[in-house]
């Protein structure tokens, strides 16, 4: 029995206004993802990249089309199947442009809610959390404020935060935006440890194409329009920890 | 992990000063309160304090609390003969002010039915009860009088001999209690002068009359004290008050003496409630409008300054939603904030009060129950306090943490 996609989107479509003011922000979006598997979303300003990920992160609905997450089927057109907000705490982890971080919780406490929202007991999410932070190596910064953290500490307590509760999808929206080029990368190469590590599917929108070569699949977006620009979406699952 | 205790923790100095601001308004809520309580408290001490079953006042008055009540000395002999009743005696009250150190003086002036009522049931926490009839007094510690002190009322100078605590009139004047003639002295004292022009005129209207001219010893009497004119009524009594037989017919009593015509009878509860629906009531009214507006400022603050910190936060809650937590993790931050501050807010102005409330001038009696049942608003406030800041979070959208 073939283990299911961690995404698979077909169709998604999504419209803003209606008549003469109608905007297709994103047309007949699929794509398909693998456990494990890092896929970039490139694409310029206004290209329907923010929409493609506000509709698989299960926050705004498509106007046509369905997502199915690790095999089974959450967002049916706008239809929902289920509760929403707790299939996005269970099986979604999210990364952003700027950090995000909760500003009255430190970075460990930041990860611990994450756990502590799926059920976790305190002492349990607490040491994931510094688990997590460790591996990030974040570790000894565990029990500072967001404000006494560099951007880079801080986009790593928000990718331990986004693997907190295990999901089977990171997705992740210009993480590097704030960053230069060699913290940048780093944390690409961290996504790609994650997914390679972790076997959670990973999809970054970035307009960083320098460090490319990180993915293992790339997505091109334009006028809402999604095609597949490089690597084999769907097909065999790429050799986790491979080296790259 | 309690989310609202971390952002309390991360804004404590804001949080600090509200919950004090707070506080202070609902300490002043206990304030009033007290006041209302103290002045119920005060004005019942007389007449809880001797001991009445029974009031016998002038006809058709509401007694000497109400309004002035006058009636002849010789009624506490008539109503000590009322089947039912163990002991009658003279109840003489009535308020005057001196000076004493170029600063007014105000003294409830209580007369005790000397010798059965020395003062021996009155609250002393200095000196004794009285030991004679006359030039004694027992003075409540907050008139400032010291024990020894002797103080000129009238034509006489009385010692304190005892001091008492927790005495007020309603009207919150330190109560000194006197024997009863030594009361009647003091409030039916009249200048020498005053004292020789009426002497003068009963012997001018003596002399008026054909009695008055063929009886030489008439216009002597007339012209002399006026202890001595048995046509004269002696000093009035402001009430009567008498104990009751165990097991008497309080009915049978109440009927007996209601149906003369020169008296009216109450049981001592109904005294308690006239005195307090007149003199107590109007004041009781205002401060309960009082305390209800300060109520309302502090809900109207408290809401606002909820709804104030939860528009600092609608960005972490956009966070929080996005990450999935429930509805309820979200509430539960705002309604939790509200409540500690409530909670805080309570203790502090209890804590305040309590150093307070002493320096007032007058006695602010804050009890148990009125302060459970203040807790209970302050809860029910800070509930409806979070509703605003609640509303407010229900409707971020997890796209605002992404903008």
């Amino acid at each position: 029995m073939t283990e299911p996609l961690a995404l698979e989107t077909s169709g998604l479509t999504r419209v803003y206004g209606k008549g003469h003011t109608e905007v297709v922000a994103m047309r007949d979006a699929s794509m398909r993802v693998r456990r494990g598997e890092i896929v970039a979303l490139l694409g310029p300003s206004g290209a329907g990249k923010s929409t493609f990920l506000l509709c698989v992160g299960l926050i705004n609905p498509p106007t046509r089309g369905s997502v199915t997450i690790g095999g089974r089927l959450v967002q049916d057109g706008p239809r929902s199947l289920g509760d929403l907000r707790r299939f996005r705490r269970e099986n979604i982890g999210f990364v952003f442009q700027k950090s995000n971080l909760i500003p009255f919780l430190s970075a460990v406490e930041n990860v611990q809610v994450v756990g502590e929202l799926v059920g976790k007991p305190p002492s349990a999410a607490r040491r994931r959390a510094m688990e997590l932070l460790g591996e990030l190596g974040v570790g000894p910064r565990a029990l500072n404020m967001p404000t006494q953290l560099s951007g880079g500490e801080q986009q790593r307590v928000t990718v331990a935060r986004a693997l907190a509760n295990q999901p089977s999808l990171i997705l992740a929206d210009e993480p590097t935006a704030a960053l230069d080029s060699v913290r940048g990368r780093q944390v690409m190469q961290l996504f790609r440890d994650v997914a390679h590590e972790h076997g959670t599917a990973v999809i970054v929108v970035t307009h960083d194409h320098r460090a490319l070569d990180v993915f293992d699949t790339v997505y091109e977006m334009e006028d809402g329009a999604l095609r597949l620009a490089t690597g084999a979406a769907g097909g065999p699952a790429p050799a986790l920890a491979s080296g790259r | 992990m309690n989310l609202a205790v971390r952002d309390i923790r991360h804004s404590m100095g804001r949080f600090v000063l509200t919950t004090v601001g707070v506080g202070m308004l609902l300490m002043v809520v206990m304030g009033m309160g007290g006041i209302y309580r103290g002045l119920v408290d005060d004005a019942l001490v007389v007449t809880r304090g001797v001991g009445a079953d029974v009031w016998v006042v002038q006809r058709d008055t509401r007694g000497p609390f109400a309004e002035v009540s006058r009636l002849p000395r010789s009624l506490v002999d008539r109503v000590a003969t009322v089947p039912g009743v163990a002991a009658a005696r003279e109840f003489v009250y009535h308020t005057i002010q001196r000076e004493r150190g170029g600063r007014p003086l105000r003294i409830a002036v209580l007369g005790l039915g000397w010798p059965t009522d020395k003062g021996e049931g009155l609250p002393l926490v200095a000196g004794r009860p009285l030991a004679q009839n006359h030039f004694e007094m027992l003075a409540d510690e907050s008139l400032g009088l010291a024990l020894g002190e002797r103080l000129r009322l009238g034509k006489e100078t009385y010692t304190v001999v005892g001091l008492t605590r927790a005495m007020i009139s309603s009207g919150g004047d330190g109560i000194a209690c006197f024997t009863s003639r030594d009361a009647q002295a003091i409030q039916f004292d009249e200048p020498g002068e005053s004292v020789r022009l009426e002497r003068r005129a009963r012997r001018a209207r003596a002399e008026g009359i054909d009695f008055g001219r063929t009886q030489p010893g008439v216009l002597e009497r007339a012209s002399g004290s006026s202890r001595h004119l048995a046509a004269l009524p002696g000093p009035a009594i402001s009430a009567v008050i008498a104990r009751l037989t165990p097991g008497a017919d309080v009915d049978a009593v109440l009927r007996a003496v209601g149906g003369w015509g020169d008296a009216t009878i109450y049981t001592g509860a109904q005294q308690e409630d006239l005195l307090l629906k007149g003199s107590v009531d109007r004041a009781r009214r205002q401060i309960l409008l009082f305390r209800v507006l300060l109520t309302i400022i502090s809900a109207v603050i408290m809401a606002l300054i909820i709804y104030t910190l939860t528009l600092d936060k609608l960005h972490p809650i956009a966070l929080l939603k996005l990450i999935g937590a429930p509805n309820r993790t979200i509430v539960g931050l705002i309604l939790q904030q509200s409540l500690i501050m409530g909670v805080l807010a309570f203790g502090v102005g209890w804590l305040i009060g309590l150093r307070l409330f002493p320096l007032f001038p007058r006695r602010v009696l804050v009890t148990n129950d009125d302060l459970l049942r203040l807790g209970g608003i302050v809860l029910l406030i800070s509930v409806l306090a979070s509703l605003l800041g609640i509303w407010k979070a229900m409707r971020v959208s997890p796209n605002e943490a992404i903008g």
